[in-house]
């Protein structure tokens, strides 16, 4: 299966490359190295090729392949949608989420509870611990509400500014369905009927040093509390267990943290001593809990301006969060196992 | 009594089809444009022009004239005669004379106004939709957007002192159609589309015909249930990402490092092929959406072309690129038909 998967977009790409010389010919030409190439691939298949394939591959190969090309036609010709956040859903299902796959079932092993208590349809307030100096926790969150959610839903995430100030993250992180961590973009996403999940700790929780693992940091001014009154959906709490160990901040250079702009520069006990392979998480096994939601329906619509409910619910979900981490480490039988 | 309309800019393609579809419209008897050069295509009959430079208090004379009741400024534009210099003082000193000439005239009642989502700017810090209400967080530097704040400054002011005169402040999306003259159309017409490394952004557009129909209701009395003053942003739904509208267009992207492009934007500059002005680049690099919910709710008008229709529109007007997307198509479509025809093959021998 994965064989497959990969195979098709690499033959897929050689064919636009190979034959765009002989489009500045004009037309026929085009149509004759279609031809050609129709030619070339069809006495291939029918012989030995064809037979190696469907050994190799495994049956119904050419499925998959028919459906490989129908993704590549759409993504060539643009013809695919995307949000107004800029949200590309087959991208994101086809591409990557199946590349953070194998790291989520593979490598961290993540074991997820309680996704029941995402609802099936409607909003929701996703609120989870944030670790491990790279958002790792917050990907492996998004694969693991899409792959075991029986309604395969999507994650839309809140993301530190700075990822959209960066080329490349901020352009994928878009497309993976994540915007900036707003009030404006929260309650819009919320009242579309979105999960949206949202990390309060911020720098302050991935940026921590080792020896302040699982516990949890200030919860920010409780924006997201007043995003999810307003839009009168559930809040979720979310306990990340095993994020923690795959970087262990040991010392931060923060001269040059703030010579780049960045909040923290982490030093672990392979980074950056090992260089480019210190930057490899470490193999820890994973869990991902999902608490029973906290309604927020029950509240008057101006709730949301009351700083004293807004800081209580914001308590009691840090608290929520906190308990079920202890649960969480006391029943875990090791780091990496 | 019928109404007066005057439309400045008139002799641009907006404007004229502007005036054309305003003169035809119930209830209105005359309508007078004016514009510092004479119209490129010839005005409908009916319209009465006037060559004003804006930048004169001329304009108060051709106000008193013809008795005019509604102001549909639309000389507020990126793009125009002369460098821009000159563009800048027509935006914002041509506003000011036309404010200035509207507070003196009393028969004045309705004042629309052409403005831009690029007000809003594009940064990276800002909200993914913007609303009508929302600051944004740095206001333009310079451009067509800055002289676009400023001119919806001035039109604030004039709001406050004339409390009589119905204003409305209209935020177009990249307006598109058979006809592109704007910055980022100029762009699209690249053989080559120079991209920012990295940034993929989100872009919208509205179709000229909507971008027509959107300013006539609002020179219009407003249709029961609705209001059409205020401030309103207009787009198609939905929105396109920059790669698409290159694949749709059928155009190759070449991606380079932000200051790289603006090394090419001087060269291309120099051959007067497009304009990539600062807030262009910013544009390419973060994009802008707004959100069009007042439009639809309060002004009363859903848009009839989609973002993506309404660029669909733009591209088949253009030449076809080098790599047009019904090609690239074929070629899959080959391949994947060549795939159908090989089950058949070897799903023929499994029996035995």
């Amino acid at each position: 299966m994965t064989a497959a998967r990969k195979t098709e977009p690499a033959d897929a790409k050689v064919i636009p490359i190979e034959s765009a010389p002989s489009w500045h010919a004009g037309s026929p030409a085009g149509g004759g190295f279609a031809d050609r190439l129709a030619e070339a691939v069809g006495g291939a298949l029918a012989g030995q090729l064809g037979a190696t394939a469907t050994k190799v591959l495994g049956k119904g190969w050419e499925d998959r392949a028919a459906s490989g090309l129908a993704f590549l036609r759409r993504r060539i010709t643009g013809d695919y949608e995307v949000d107004e956040f800029g949200f590309d859903r087959e991208l994101t299902e086809e591409v990557l989420l199946s590349l953070l796959r194998p790291v989520a079932e593979k490598y961290f092993r993540v074991e997820v509870l309680g996704v029941e208590n995402i609802p099936a349809e409607g909003g929701a307030l996703i609120v989870a611990n944030h670790s491990g100096t790279i958002p790792l926790d917050a990907l492996m969150t998004q694969v693991a509400i899409h792959d075991h959610h029986p309604h395969r839903r999507h994650l839309r995430m809140l993301a530190a500014d700075l990822v959209f100030v960066l080329p490349v993250a901020g352009e994928l992180a878009r497309k993976a369905g994540h915007t900036l961590a707003c009030n404006e973009d929260a309650q819009a996403l919320l009242e579309r009927g979105e999960v949206v999940g949202v990390w309060p700790e911020g720098f302050k929780g991935i940026g921590k040093p080792f020896s302040e693992r699982y516990k949890l940091q200030r919860f920010g001014r409780g924006g997201f509390v007043s995003s999810a009154l307003r839009a009168g959906v559930p809040i979720v709490p979310c306990s990340i267990v095993g994020a923690e160990e795959t970087y262990p901040m040991i010392g931060n250079f923060r001269s040059l943290a703030r010579l780049l702009g960045l909040p923290y520069v982490p030093i672990t006990p392979t980074f950056p001593w090992l260089g480019p392979l210190g930057a490899i998480p470490l193999p820890t096994k994973w869990t991902i809990q999902f608490g029973e939601p906290i309604p927020t329906d029950g509240y008057p619509r101006e709730a949301a301006d009351d700083p004293m409910l807004v800081f209580n619910l914001a308590d009691q979900v840090r608290e929520t969060i906190q308990h079920t981490l202890y649960k969480l480490l006391v029943q875990r039988r090791s780091v990496f196992f | 009594m019928g109404r007066t309309v005057l439309v400045t800019g008139v002799a641009r393609h907006l404007g004229a089809r502007f005036a054309a579809a305003i003169a035809r419209s119930h209830g209105v008897d005359k309508v007078v444009g004016v514009d510092v050069q004479p119209p490129a295509e010839a005005l409908p009959p009916g319209i009465d022009f006037a060559r004003v430079d804006l930048r004169r208090p001329a304009v108060a004379r051709v106000i008193a004239e013809h008795g005019v009741d509604t102001v549909v400024h639309l000389n507020v534009s990126a793009m125009g005669p002369g460098g821009r210099s000159a563009v800048k003082e027509t935006n914002v000193i041509g506003t000011m004379q036309l404010l200035g000439a509207c507070q003196k005239a009393p028969g004045v009642r309705r004042l629309v106004v052409k403005s831009t989502t690029g007000v809003y700017g594009s940064a990276p810090r800002d909200p993914a939709v913007f609303h009508e209400r929302m600051q944004p967080k740095e206001l333009p530097a310079g451009g067509f957007a800055r002289d676009a704040a400023e001119v919806e400054g001035y039109v604030r002011g004039f709001a406050r002192r004339r409390p009589d005169v119905a204003v409305t402040v209209l935020r177009f999306a990249n307006i598109v159609g058979p006809v592109g003259d704007t910055p980022l159309c100029a762009w699209f017409t690249l053989p080559v589309l120079p991209t920012v490394l990295g940034r993929d952004p989100r872009l919208q557009f509205v179709h000229e015909d909507d971008a027509v129909e959107v300013l006539r209701l609002a020179a219009l009395d407003p249709r029961p249930g609705t209001t059409n003053t205020g401030t309103f942003n207009v787009a198609g739904d939905g929105v396109l990402l920059l790669s698409q509208c290159a694949r749709r267009l059928g155009r190759p992207t070449v991606p380079l490092l932000r200051p790289a492009l603006g090394a090419v934007a001087g060269l291309v500059r120099q051959t007067r092929l497009a304009d990539i002005s600062p807030e262009l680049i910013q544009l390419l690099t973060h994009g802008r959406v707004v959100d069009t919910t007042q439009l639809r709710e309060t002004f009363g008008h859903t848009p009839r072309f989609t973002t993506a229709e309404a660029f669909a529109d733009f591209v088949a007007a253009q030449r076809a690129g080098l790599l047009p997307p019904e090609r690239l198509a074929a070629v899959t479509d080959r391949l994947a038909a060549l795939l159908g025809q090989d089950d058949r093959r070897t799903q023929e021998p499994m029996p035995r």
